[in-house]
């Protein structure tokens, strides 16, 4: 969150998306952090919510045991053990919640709540202020958020989904779901999958996106990206594996890899540079010119907010009654 | 030969959710946008001030049962503002104030560790007890801690947020390509901490920052608040800023420092202050009177009436005279989210003291809340105002001020090009900042690595 901020002030047109973990945090700081971030990035802020399964982190904020004692031994990606999916389906019903509370406290100013009137007084227009009053299983909250509503209206909600639990929470909440497909087969299913859950969610007309995420080594030849990762999994004493698919080879030839699956249904992709810069730089020196030869990538910002580039609209605010919204 | 001269430190607070700030003047801009926060910050490095201070405050205030709508409201989030100032700034400190009753040691250790990496170690902390249960309708904790409960958990919040920081040394990366080592320590970062109030343990995700804690500040009045400074705090936020007062809280507090086996000057004094300049002496006057009226408005003073009278007194009219109903001697009920409501201790006698007030000197109920609220604490030519904030550090009224201006984002700016050049002419303010962390700023030693308390525990 902090880095993100960091770094606004010194980027001008990149979306920042920091991750907050629901599970222990505060919906009410996260809402207006994020504002905040919007603010100070003048519309290009994102968040992922991602839930928090493990002891050891619940041990580092020791409000609550996370998962309870009688789950310790269990193994929690073990989705056929009931218990495992109870833990799994409460954490994210958690989740669904937290995104709820956030976006209800990004509305609770209308867009026009400040007025400055100098003849009756007053700063802000109370009546276009908004009492949240969410309450739910896991927490409630009051509002309205201390900070005014942020320039997008609402900031992007993405999370990382790796099965059907957290497949709903992207279909219920976000505007972004990332995936982790093994090939272009995988990422038709992913897709199909947040496909249903979005409309399960009653969301089918809303503009979701799914993207997928890679690990990636490159270099000009396929076997010098693979003798790159091979001198690592060396040095390691064991193979590098990620949640994500790991990718090795040249730009083009990942550029033909991710248009192969942008055809199966993924809106885009999160690259993981297997090395900070090397493949960072290969991303911006190799593939980007090679996908923008091929006309699959943009040559130029063509908005001026994250919600703009993803193709979301400035949502008009739940509280503001119809007509009377200035978005 | 002369004793040297005591340095002033110098701040900026940027204006506040309160009556202080005009929001009504034609200069004054936006108090969310990040450019307002840009520009104060600015204003106040290029003057070598110390650092810029941010206020918080958890929950919008209400009166009568309402959201208050007079004084500017809403503000941004503290460790984002300032996260994203410490990129368009490089040498002045960044002080938050952060709530130790509506957060976790673990995450606020962790923001302030980051925060003073990505600033080189400019980061403090202005460490705040909340405890209501108005404020804790936002947070999953809820309201709400008695009284004598609230230091207590500060300290604890503290002590734990110290163990944090002194998980890392600061030497245990080593980042090694040859011999593949990256830690010196697999055990760095490693804590376990147990009290009434917190159980945690782990391992600590953020290496030793910069300052290996930041700066710690304190600003609570009470006994409970004065004596956490003295054991804890590296300076105190007061509201003490007039020469006896000043002088009085001054002894008080650096007094209590040697029972923390701490010297005087590891812990420093500095008053909130407001200020007008003008041309001449009388010219500031004049212009500091237009100000109080802008910032007690004939609706401000009726509702300023209402928080000592616990009633509602719309139906008065603020050019007449006071009220005469005595006020309701009950639990204040009529504003909240609002500190200076509880320093009411006695509305009875408060009230009676107002009336002789507004009796001897004729004055309407506006006149009155303009007369007995806070008045500027500098008012004067440039150079009357130089000599006034001299003269109280140099009489050990404080070590500096923290300079609350009335207009966003410019309110600093003739300050700073009028003012500080006569504080360096007379060899009292830094001409250009010798260290690059805050604490170097404040004069403050280095703490060893591993001693984020800077000194042996308390017995």
């Amino acid at each position: 969150m902090l880095i993100a901020a960091r770094v606004a002030p010194v980027t001008r047109h990149i979306g920042l998306l920091p991750s907050v973990v629901v599970t222990h945090t505060e919906p009410f700081h996260a809402a207006k952090a994020i504002a905040t971030l919007d603010y100070v990035s003048a519309g290009r802020a994102g968040v992922r919510v991602r839930v928090s399964a493990s002891s050891h982190e619940a041990a580092h904020f020791g409000r609550r045991d996370v998962p309870r004692p009688n789950l310790r031994d269990r193994d929690l990606r073990d989705r056929d053990d009931p218990a495992v999916r109870e833990l799994t389906a409460g954490l994210f019903d958690e989740a669904t919640d937290y995104v709820e509370v956030m976006r209800r406290l990004w509305d609770s100013w209308e867009d026009d709540a400040e007025i400055r009137d100098a003849a009756t007084g007053r700063f802000i227009d109370r009546d276009k202020l908004h009492y949240i009053d969410f309450a739910g299983d896991y927490f409630s909250v009051k509002g309205p958020s201390i900070t005014p509503r942020p320039p997008q209206g609402q900031p992007v909600v993405s999370a990382l989904g790796h099965g059907p639990v957290p497949c709903r929470l992207i279909g219920r909440s976000a505007d972004v779901g990332f995936v982790t497909p093994r090939d272009a087969g995988g990422a038709r299913d992913l897709v199909a999958e947040v496909r249903a859950a979005q409309a399960a969610a009653g969301r089918a007309e809303d503009t979701l996106h799914v993207l997928g995420d890679l690990v990636v080594f490159l270099d000009e030849d396929a076997a010098a990206a693979a003798g790159r990762k091979r001198r690592l999994d060396d040095r390691a004493g064991q193979q590098y594996v990620s949640d994500a698919a790991v990718f090795t080879g040249t730009p083009g030839q990942l550029a033909d890899l991710l248009q192969d699956w942008q055809l199966a249904g993924l809106s885009g992709f999160r690259l993981r540079p297997g090395v900070i810069p090397d493949d960072l730089e290969a991303i911006t020196r190799g593939l980007v010119p090679e996908l923008q030869r091929r006309g699959a990538f943009r040559t130029a910002y063509a908005a001026g907010t994250l919600r703009g580039l993803l193709g979301l609209g400035r949502p008009a605010n739940r509280y503001a009654p119809a007509g009377r919204s200035s978005s | 030969m002369t004793t040297p001269r005591k340095q002033i430190h110098l701040a900026a607070h940027f204006p506040g959710v309160n009556n202080t700030t005009v929001w009504s003047d034609p200069r004054s801009g936006s108090h969310i946008e990040f450019s307002s926060f840009a520009h104060l910050a600015r204003t106040a490095e290029r003057a070598k001030f110390d650092f810029l201070f941010l206020a918080e405050g958890l929950r919008l205030r209400e009166q009568n049962g309402q959201i208050y709508d007079l004084d500017v409201v809403g503000r941004p989030d503290t460790f984002t503002v300032l996260a994203a100032l410490a990129a368009v700034t490089d040498r002045l400190g960044l002080a938050g104030t952060i709530n130790s009753t509506f957060n976790e040691p673990y995450e606020v250790a962790r923001q302030f560790a980051s925060l003073d990496h990505l600033s080189g170690g400019r980061a403090a902390w202005n460490v705040v007890t909340s405890w209501d249960a108005f404020t804790g309708e936002n947070f999953r904790r809820g309201g709400f801690l008695p009284q004598e409960a609230r230091y207590e958990r500060a300290r604890t919040f503290l002590q734990t947020a110290w163990e944090l920081f002194d998980s890392w040394r600061g030497d245990e990366i080593v980042a090694d390509k040859e011999s593949g080592v990256f830690l010196t320590d697999p055990g760095a970062g490693r804590f376990a901490h147990s009290d009434a109030h917190f159980g945690i343990s782990g391992q600590f995700t953020v290496p030793r920052s910069p300052q290996g804690r930041p700066v710690i500040f304190q600003a609570g009045d009470s006994e409970e608040g004065r004596e956490f400074a003295a054991s804890s705090a590296d300076a105190i936020f007061s509201r003490h800023g007039t020469l006896e007062d000043g002088q009085a809280f001054y002894a008080d507090v650096k007094g209590r420092l040697a029972r923390y086996g701490r010297s005087p000057d590891q812990l420093l004094i500095l008053p909130a202050a407001t200020f007008v300049l003008g041309d001449t002496d009388a010219d500031a006057q004049e212009l500091a009177r237009e100000v109080r009226f802008q910032q007690v408005s004939g609706q401000t003073a009726i509702k300023f009436l209402e928080q000592l009278w616990n009633r509602d007194l719309s139906g008065y009219d603020p050019d007449g005279p006071l009220p005469d109903i005595d006020p309701d001697p009950g639990e204040n009920t009529i504003a909240r989210g609002r500190a200076s409501v509880r320093m009411h201790r006695d509305p009875l006698a408060i009230a009676a003291q107002w009336r002789a007030r507004a009796e001897a000197g004729n004055l309407s109920i506006r006149e009155l809340i303009i007369e007995v609220t806070g008045r500027q604490t500098f008012v004067g030519a440039p150079a009357t105002v130089a000599d006034a904030i001299n003269t109280l550090v140099q009489a050990d009224a404080s070590d500096g001020f923290i300079l609350v201006p009335h207009i966003t984002p410019g309110g600093l700016d003739e300050f700073a090009d009028r003012v500080v050049p006569l504080l360096q002419e007379r060899g009292v303010f830094r001409t250009d900042y010798k260290g690059s962390t805050l604490r170097e700023h404040l004069g403050l030693a280095p703490l060893p690595a591993g001693t984020a308390a800077g000194r042996e525990a308390a017995s």
